[in-house]
């Protein structure tokens, strides 16, 4: 879509450097290299807008990635690297949000709207076949006495 | 001159669409033909105004007639022709005059080809669209004219944003907006029924060819507003969940719930409620687009510009017409009588089925998108929510709607049988596992959830014919046989079928991209291959060029396919002289539904380049998906019911009873 604005203002804070992920970043193990590249995406560019430190070629991108890539080296596993990096820069580094109370409705939302709404048609139709049946017993007796009429004219 | 015509043309529309939020509908409630008949040319007389005042802006721009701010701010005497034209609607003000121009004419259209709908329910539908047409116009004119002078003129713009000067910002914008305000008919059509009170299986016919025309430019808006971020971005994506893509979304969710609920409406005078309603939140979801976009509340970069004052007016506009509307609601909705019974296993439940996904899906896109906002105006902690999110989110709410979508169309109205439906879809089904089968035997770390994700996108796409190759009786019948019943099958069924069929092979696009691209990150040299998917890359030099309002270090690239095919890719790094910003011209090169995708980075001093190369295999499906999807709209939209099925006039009844008075 219009990202393209996106593009420009993190052009502007990137003159000078290359794209995202570069040569030199990259991990001799593949394994890690992966994991680096997995964490990447789930982690916030600080400086651009709702992009990925895997998408964005900003400085402060590079330098998030590198340092995911030493935790790495390091030892720690994915959570302790989120965990380090979460400590560092907040929860606002992450993409996607932590399951917390705070965040409770967020992650709610699919699951309560589909019950709502599964509950909502469903006491919706119990009343209308309720209503239904309710008309549809009830005729009066001109109604009754028209339909013989109408019926004994037919034939 | 013309400048100021132009903005005098746009205070005349304000005036005009101020008569037509009154007049009409104090006729109708009046029962006073001459006011109703007011509309009838009000609307066009809008229209006609307000596309004089947007000629009078392209003009402005077209001469490059820098004494106008909005010109000087986005234009330059070198920018190429085609973008002066476009750039008219590449910025803010100008968007927004686009924005009630589109909205003006499907006022006057409703006004013109609308004879055949019941005057009072005419007068009202244009009133309401006026209230929405003078409100936004108003909005122009307090807070975003794009009419004003500045003394003394400057000699030269200051040029339009680079990554904007793409054939994609002539077509994208202005199909987005159709969709977008293509909806607010419904809503205008909503508003009518509430306020007149009736409801009916008409209502619904009538509706229904306006949220399928809105809802194929919206379809097609948005694809490609993804290819164009695609290719122009250089970074191989083509969907971001970004605040504005999902306001984008959000409409185009409840769009096709309310395309599917119109139709047990039309059909079956059931879930009258619902369809109102659904009309109702997809327009407000279109103008909470237009908010969230125009305001900066939300820290979008799409924003063109960002005001507060434009966002206190927008967000007034939004409460009005959003409490409004659902205030008349509230109140008139209980006295609508509803009807048509059913069962759980039915045409009608499927649809409800439908609905309710789609609308989860709204909500779910809804909440990730203004909770950031919201936690940060509660208690001031920021939190990000992005593509992990929705993936984790959205992703599971398709697999249960999708799994539907070829059951849908085969089962009957009011009762319906599972087991018959499932029997036509055998093919279907053993293709998909047939498939699944072959990915799982030729691929050697395919995960799980793309094998699963092939299988139904292979369901939903061959599905979607079942009910063709049932109506058609094909093997029972001949093939001559099958193919007359084929021909004579009303449109709509092929509507829905290559509808569906579209959601198909976007998923498997989707899939194909996400579990099968493969990407090299890597520095080349001069004369340096690269093996990109079987395909030799070499990296040939880089070539300096010069075009009219950028600078360019081409990257040239010499290929070779699998089957010897030689050819040549030119990726370039450009820089814009006039606002000194550097984009990145990815090449792109399609083979079937697969692309060779060539992103540059910076040349360094020793000539060599860091480049990434992608192989997307399928990728094109992404987009080929809403194409059939905007076809299939559109053969619907050709149907003869759609026609046919609105009232005659008496003109035409008359003619009709003569003929038989004459047999």
């Amino acid at each position: 879509m219009l990202n393209l604005v996106a593009a420009a203002f993190f052009f502007l804070v990137s003159i000078g450097i290359a794209s995202a992920v570069e040569p030199d970043e990259v991990l001799d193990d593949p394994v890690l290299e992966e994991r680096a590249r997995q964490l990447s995406t789930e982690l916030r560019c600080l400086v651009c807008q709702n992009q990925s430190i895997d998408d964005s070629d900003a400085q402060l991108a590079k330098d998030l990635r590198v340092l995911v890539r030493e935790r790495l080296v390091a030892g720690d596993s994915d959570s302790q690297v989120i965990d380090y990096v979460v400590g560092r820069y907040g929860e606002f580094v992450l993409l996607k949000p932590r399951f917390s109370m705070r965040n409770l409705l967020l992650w709610a939302t699919p699951i309560i709207a589909l019950l709502l709404g599964a509950f909502a048609f469903l006491t919706m139709a119990r009343r209308r076949r309720a209503a239904m049946t309710a008309e549809s017993v009830s005729l009066t007796p001109e109604e009754n006495e028209r339909i013989t009429k109408i019926l004994d004219e037919r034939d | 001159m013309t400048v100021e015509l132009g903005h005098y043309c746009l205070v005349l529309a304000l005036v005009l669409s101020l008569c037509q939020s009154v007049v009409p509908i104090i006729g109708s409630q009046r029962n006073d033909m001459r006011l109703m008949a007011t509309a009838d040319w009000t609307a066009p007389a809008t229209f006609l105004f307000l596309a004089l005042s947007f000629a009078a802006l392209v003009k402005a721009n077209v001469t490059s007639d820098f004494s106008v701010q909005n010109v000087w701010a986005n234009s330059h005497t070198l920018k190429p022709l085609l973008y002066k034209y476009t750039g008219v609607w590449g910025n803010h003000e100008g968007s927004m005059l686009l924005w009630v121009l589109i909205l003006a004419m499907f006022a006057a259209s409703v006004a013109v080809f609308g004879k055949n709908l019941p005057p009072a329910l005419r007068a009202n539908v244009l009133a309401v669209q006026a209230w929405i047409l003078a409100s936004f116009v108003l909005f122009i004119l307090v807070t975003s004219n794009p009419f004003i002078r500045l003394d003394p003129a400057p000699f030269e713009g200051q040029d339009l944003n680079p990554v904007l000067q793409d054939i994609g910002l002539a077509i994208h914008p202005p199909l987005l907006y159709l969709g977008y305000v293509g909806f607010s008919i419904t809503f205008s059509f909503a508003m009518a029924a509430m306020i007149s009170g009736r409801i009916d299986a008409a209502w619904a016919r009538w509706v229904r060819p306006w949220a399928l025309a809105a809802w194929v430019f919206l379809t097609a808006g948005i694809a490609m507003g993804s290819y164009w971020a695609y290719y122009e971005l250089g970074w191989g994506g083509y969907w971001f969940w970004d605040p504005v893509e999902n306001a984008s979304f959000i409409p185009w969710l409840t769009g096709t719930a309310l395309l599917h609920s119109a139709l047990v409406m039309e059909k079956r005078e059931a879930l009258k409620v619902w369809t109102i309603l659904l009309a109702l939140i997809t327009f407000s979801m279109s103008l909470l687009g237009t908010f969230l976009v125009r305001s900066g509340v939300l820290t979008s970069v799409h924003a063109f510009a960002t005001d507060p004052e434009r966002g206190v007016f927008i967000l007034a506009i939004l409460i009005l017409f959003i409490g409004g509307s659902l205030f008349l609601f509230a109140i008139r909705a209980p006295l609508l009588r509803t009807g048509g019974l059913f069962t759980p296993i039915s045409r009608e439940g499927a649809l409800v089925f439908n609905n309710l996904f789609l609308t989860t899906a709204a909500a779910t896109v809804l909440v990730g998108t203004l909770y950031p906002l919201v936690i940060e105006a509660v208690n001031g902690a920021k939190i990000s929510v992005g593509e992990p999110f929705f993936n984790l989110t959205f992703g599971p709410l398709m697999i249960p709607l999708l799994l539907a979508v070829p059951i849908g169309p085969l089962l009957s109205w009011k009762r319906g049988d599972l087991m018959g439906a499932l029997q036509r879809l055998y093919f279907a089904a053993g293709s998909a596992l047939f498939v699944m089968i072959l990915v799982l035997a030729f691929t050697t770390d395919a995960p799980v959830l793309a094998v699963l994700g092939i299988g139904i996108s292979v369901w939903v796409t061959l599905g979607a014919f079942a009910e063709i190759i049932t109506r058609s009786g094909f093997p029972k019948k001949s093939l001559p046989v099958a193919f007359k019943r084929v021909a004579g099958l009303p449109r709509s069924i092929w509507g829905s079928a290559l509808g569906h069929a579209g959601m198909g092979l976007t998923l498997l696009g989707i899939v194909g991209v996400g579990a099968f691209q493969h990407e090299i990150i890597t520095s080349v040299t001069p004369g340096q291959k690269v093996d990109v998917a079987g395909y030799s890359v070499q990296f040939d030099r880089v070539l300096p060029r010069k075009g009219s309002n950028y600078i360019e270090d081409v990257v040239l690239f010499n290929v070779t396919a699998p089957n010897g095919n030689t050819f040549q890719m030119q990726p370039s790094k450009r820089v814009y002289t006039t606002r000194r910003m550097p984009t990145t011209e990815a090449a792109i090169e399609t083979f079937w539904f697969s692309q060779l995708y060539i992103s540059p980075g910076d040349v360094a001093l020793d000539g060599s380049v860091t480049v990434r190369f992608w192989w997307k295999p399928l990728v094109t499906l992404i987009w080929l998906g809403p194409l059939s999807m905007v076809f299939g709209g559109l053969i619907s939209l050709s149907d003869r019911r759609l026609r046919i099925g609105a009232p005659t006039t008496a003109k035409a009844r008359r003619k009709e009873v003569e003929v038989k008075a004459s047999a």
